[in-house]
Parts: structure tokens; sequence; C-alpha cells
């Protein structure tokens, strides 16, 4: 198991040194150029050749890529752009805002969308199966960019309960945290009920009804700890589904996150800050993944062996 | 009963294709159903709320809402079904080499894809569409690669699984070879799940397109598009509500009408699952 542990750590590195590699390497084939848009259509071509040297863009890729990973190795991951901060700092500034904000949808997805999707699998057919999959139907349909207007219409306007956007206290928290999950909530509920009605199919299963074990040791033993094994893939991937879906979530209700900075740093081609940004996403996915991997060794013996 | 039989049982299955349908007869005779012009532009009719003239009501440049929904549906239907072929294709072929032939090529392919899927999902496409420039085209390719990572993903668990159970380990002891457990014993049952996959990427893609053209950086103006139309109605979102929640509930239905069917399809093909207990 600790074999398996280090070695899945030690994959970790090659992963993110390909994030780094590829996000360099789109930013290198955008169209425009960051520099005659920072300095203006009416610069000279001294002052953008002199900043290019500045920043480095006059060396090939392979050089920048190699200085840009040294840096990151020394915890040195440039300065913005637009603002001339420290990235490290614009970033510090704005991860706190978007972990709550995800944290607090996956927290919502998993809870919800587990709890429906198994008392929907273990009543299939049931009025509540019945709501409950309708109901995530349309959480599934919905583009979350919308879903947060049509909630800032009814309970912002209409209703006055909660604030139209920005941050601060738990009430501006509600709006955005539900409008994120949404999707993930219907995402589970669904990959949830399939697992355990997949799992509940099995003959091991029908084997333990037919030797006489209770129907919850059934649920409990057999049924949930060889569903988790999905759920738990699903949960791992939604995570980023999440990251992404942030994007949206803080750009309509003016969330001050990491996705609003991404937003703005694209537009401004401020790239250093967007590998900033990028790459502290990615960091956070890949960790969460390997959480996700390493948790199967728990539930399934079979994979640790392997691996 | 065969797997039509079954699909026709279900209600919400076919209230599902007869959305699809609606869809796809939307998209195919747009030039005769719209009302209007879906360009035209009258200024002093601006935000005008549905009535007799503009039935679902007319944008912020006085455009037919409704006729930019039906126009909307031509990018919505053309980027899904291109998207999802791409992702099928790459993702079939790249999962099924991984997971089967195994050792140091699975190791790559899926540090591969593992470095894909590490961009939050709307990144990499965006990126993508950066690179090839925006368009209707541009957002199908970007949409289409950002499928392929999970497609492959998806692919070799199955594979992985299935060249695990019992039944394929007794197959390769009766001296079946690779390519006839491949062919037999191991696609016939990733496909089923992939099937029922491809149908919620449809929607999934839908989804992506939309938003990438709310960000602006997807379809461009004046091409009508669900998702830039949103965004457009976002800006007038408190005088006139109508502008933005309109077209966001034609991506609803879109979207919703490709899940029923991919839920009667996963029904129809794998009845176990149907009331089972």
């Amino acid at each position: 198991m600790l074999t398996f542990v280090v070695r899945r750590l030690l994959l970790a590195v090659p992963v993110l040194l390909g994030v780094v590699f590829v996000v360099m390497l789109t930013i290198d084939l955008l169209p425009g150029d960051a520099v005659t848009l920072m300095l203006g259509e009416h610069a000279t071509k001294d002052a953008v050749a002199a900043l290019r040297e500045h920043l480095g863009l006059d060396k090939p890729f392979a050089v920048r890529y190699v200085d840009y990973v040294g840096r990151l190795v020394r915890g040195d991951l440039g300065r913005s752009i637009q603002q001339n901060r420290p990235v490290a700092i614009e970033l510090a500034d704005a991860w706190p805002a978007t972990l709550q904000l995800t944290v607090a949808a996956l927290l919502l997805a998993a809870v919800v969308g587990i709890v429906a999707g198994v008392v929907s699998a273990v009543w299939p057919n049931s009025l509540f199966d019945a709501v409950a999959r309708l109901a995530s139907l349309f959480g599934l349909s919905m583009p979350i960019f919308w879903t947060g207007l049509v909630l800032i219409v009814i309970f912002s306007l209409w209703l006055r309960w909660l604030p139209v956007g920005g941050a601060g206290s738990l009430s501006h928290l509600v709006l955005p945290a539900i409008t994120l999950a949404l999707p993930s909530v219907a995402m589970v509920s669904r990959m949830t009920r399939s697992a355990v009605l997949d799992v509940l199919g099995e003959d091991y299963v029908r084997t333990a009804r037919a030797k006489g074990v209770g129907e919850a040791w059934v649920l409990g033993k057999h049924a949930l700890r060889n569903a988790f094994i999905p759920i738990l893939t699903l949960l791992g991937l939604q995570s980023g589904q999440l990251m992404g879906g942030a994007v949206l979530t803080e750009t309509v209700f003016a969330w001050p996150g990491l996705g609003r900075l991404m937003v703005k740093a694209i537009f401004a081609r401020d790239y250093v800050l967007l590998q900033g940004a990028v790459l502290v996403f990615a960091l956070a996915f890949v960790v969460i993944n390997l959480l996700v991997d390493l948790s199967y060794g728990l539930l399934d013996p079979r994979v640790g062996r392997q691996g | 009963m065969s797997a039509w039989a079954r699909f026709r049982r279900n209600r919400l299955a076919l209230l599902g294709l007869a959305l699809v349908a609606v869809l796809a007869v939307s998209a195919a005779l747009a030039p005769w159903l719209a009302p209007l012009d879906p360009a035209r532009q009258s200024l002093i009719e601006k935000r005008a709320t549905p009535g007799a003239k503009y039935v679902l009501g007319a944008d912020e440049f006085g455009r037919d809402i409704l006729s930019r929904v039906i126009y909307g549906s031509r990018v919505a239907l053309l980027v899904g079904v291109l998207s999802m072929l791409i992702a099928l294709a790459g993702g079939l072929l790249l999962g099924t080499v991984a997971g089967f032939i195994g050792g140091w090529l699975d190791a790559v392919l899926m540090r591969g894809v593992e470095i894909l899927l590490a961009f939050p999902y709307l990144l990499l496409a965006l990126a993508i569409v950066a690179m090839l420039g925006p368009g209707v085209l541009n957002t199908t390719i970007a949409v289409g690669i950002w499928g392929v990572p999970a497609v492959t993903r998806i692919v070799r668990g199955s594979v992985l699984a299935l060249r695990e159970a019992e039944y394929v380990g007794a197959a390769r002891a009766l001296g079946s070879p690779g390519g006839a457990l491949l062919r037999r014993h191991i696609l016939p049952n990733v496909l089923p799940g992939l099937i029922v996959y491809a149908t919620l990427f449809m929607a999934n893609a839908i989804l992506l397109e939309a938003a990438l053209s709310f960000l602006g950086l997807g379809v461009q103006p004046p091409t009508a598009s669900w998702g830039l139309m949103v965004s457009t109605g976002r800006d007038v979102l408190l005088v006139a509500p109508h502008v933005a929640t309109v077209p966001g509930l034609a991506i609803m239905l879109a979207v919703l009408a490709f899940n029923l069917v991919g839920d009667g399809l996963r029904d129809a093909l794998d009845p176990r699952l149907r009331g089972a207990a």
C-alpha cells in the first residue's frame, strides 16, 4: 500500500509539468499579442521589443518553459502583467473565496446526491424515485449561468431575501453555492442510483439474499461498498467540473474568486496570471483525484495489490 | 421484448424523443418556421414584451426572440452532434487501447488524459477556442476535444474491469484470441453504458457551447446562439427579464430532451436495471 501511495505521488509530478506545458503552449498560440495589447496600438516598435525582452518573450519556447518551471520550484509565479503584482499574492487573495464556494457546492452535491440516489435505488419506481429523477433531470439540464440569473430574479429581486452578488457573509454564499452545486447534485444522484442498482442486480447480492442475509446488511456491506467506487470517481471528476463551473458562477454573482480572476486574465491576455490561476486549479484537482485513487485501495483490496 | 419495444413503453423517453424531433425540425426548417428575420433590428421596439408581433418578445436590439431561438437550435444541434462524434471516436480508440493493451502505453495515455482532465472543463475548451479563434466550427472542435479524455477514461475503466471479469478469464482460458475477446466479450458490454454517456454528452456539449458563448468566447454575434442571447439579456435582466430567460429555457429543453432519451436508452438496453429491486 505504501509503495502504491508513493508511486501515485510521483506520477502526479509529470501531470503538473504537463499542465504547465499545455497552458504555455496554448497561450503561445493565442492570436493576440499581450505586449501590443498592453502598450496600445500606437506603441513604437522599440518599446514593444523592450517589453518583450523584459518579459522574456523573445526567448524560445523551450527556454521559457524550463525557466518557468525552475522559478515555480522556488515558489515564484512571476508578476502579473496588468497589475504588476506578484501572481502568488493575487492568487492568494482570490483563492479562499473559490475554496469556500467549491467546498460548499461539493458538500451539497455529495450529501444530497448520494442520499437521494441511494433512496431512489432502494425503492425504484416509487414516488420519491420519480420526483428525484425528474428533479435531477432538470438539475442536469439547466445551464448554471442561467440558473444563477433566475435565482437572482426570484430571491434577490422579487423576494429580496438574499443579496444579488458579492461576498462577505453567509447569505452571499447561499445562491452561488446552490447554483454551482445543482448539476453535480443531479449527476451524483443519478450515478449513485444506477451504481447501487447495478450492484443490487449482481449475483453475489442474490447469493447474499438467498443465504438469508438481512436487507440492511446487503445494502451496507455488499451494495454500497461496491457502488462507492464509481461514485467516488464521479465526485473526483465533479470537483473539476465545480472548479470550471466556478468560472461561470463567479462571473454571474461577482464572486471575488479565482474563476473571475481567470476570466479577467483571459480577456486582458495577462498570461502570467492565467498560468498561475490554471496551475492552482490543476494542483487542487490532481490532489483530489489522488485522494480518490488512494481511497480505492481502502474500499477494494484488489486495487492496492495491482498498483 | 426488443429494446425499441421497451423504449416505446417509457413515456418520458418518448417525450424526450419528441423534443429532439422538434429540435431537429426547427433546425432543419428554421427559415420557414421563423416568423421574422432573426437579424432584423428595430430599435424603437427594443425589449418589447411578448405579444402579438413578437411572440416571445424582442431583445435589446429589437430582434425577434422566437426567430432567434429557432435559428439558435441549428447552432446547438450542429455543435452537439459533431462534437459528440469527435469525443466518441477519440475516446473509444484511446480508451480501448489503454485498457486492453495496458503496460507502458496505458501509463503514457492515462498520464496524457490526466493532464487534460486536470483543467477545469471550461478552461481547456476555452484555451482551444482561443487557439483556433471563435466561431461555430472552432467551438465544435473545442467541445469535442474537451470530451475525449473523459470518454477515454470511462472506456478504459470498463475495459479494465471487464478484462478481469471471470467470464472473460474463462473465454481466455478456452483459447479465445485477444481480438475476439475484445469484440465478443468486452466491447459489447462497454457500449450500452457509452450510448447513455454519448446522450449525456450531447446535453453537456450544448451546455458548454452555451457557456463559452455566454462568456463571449464561443459563437460570435450576429449568429443566433442561445448562450450569447442569455449573455445579451443579462445586461437588461432587471428591466426585461424575458430577454435572458427565454433563450435559457430553450437550452434547458434541448438538454432535457437528450437526458430523457439517454435515460430511456439505458433502461431499454439494460432491462435488468428497470424495476430491479
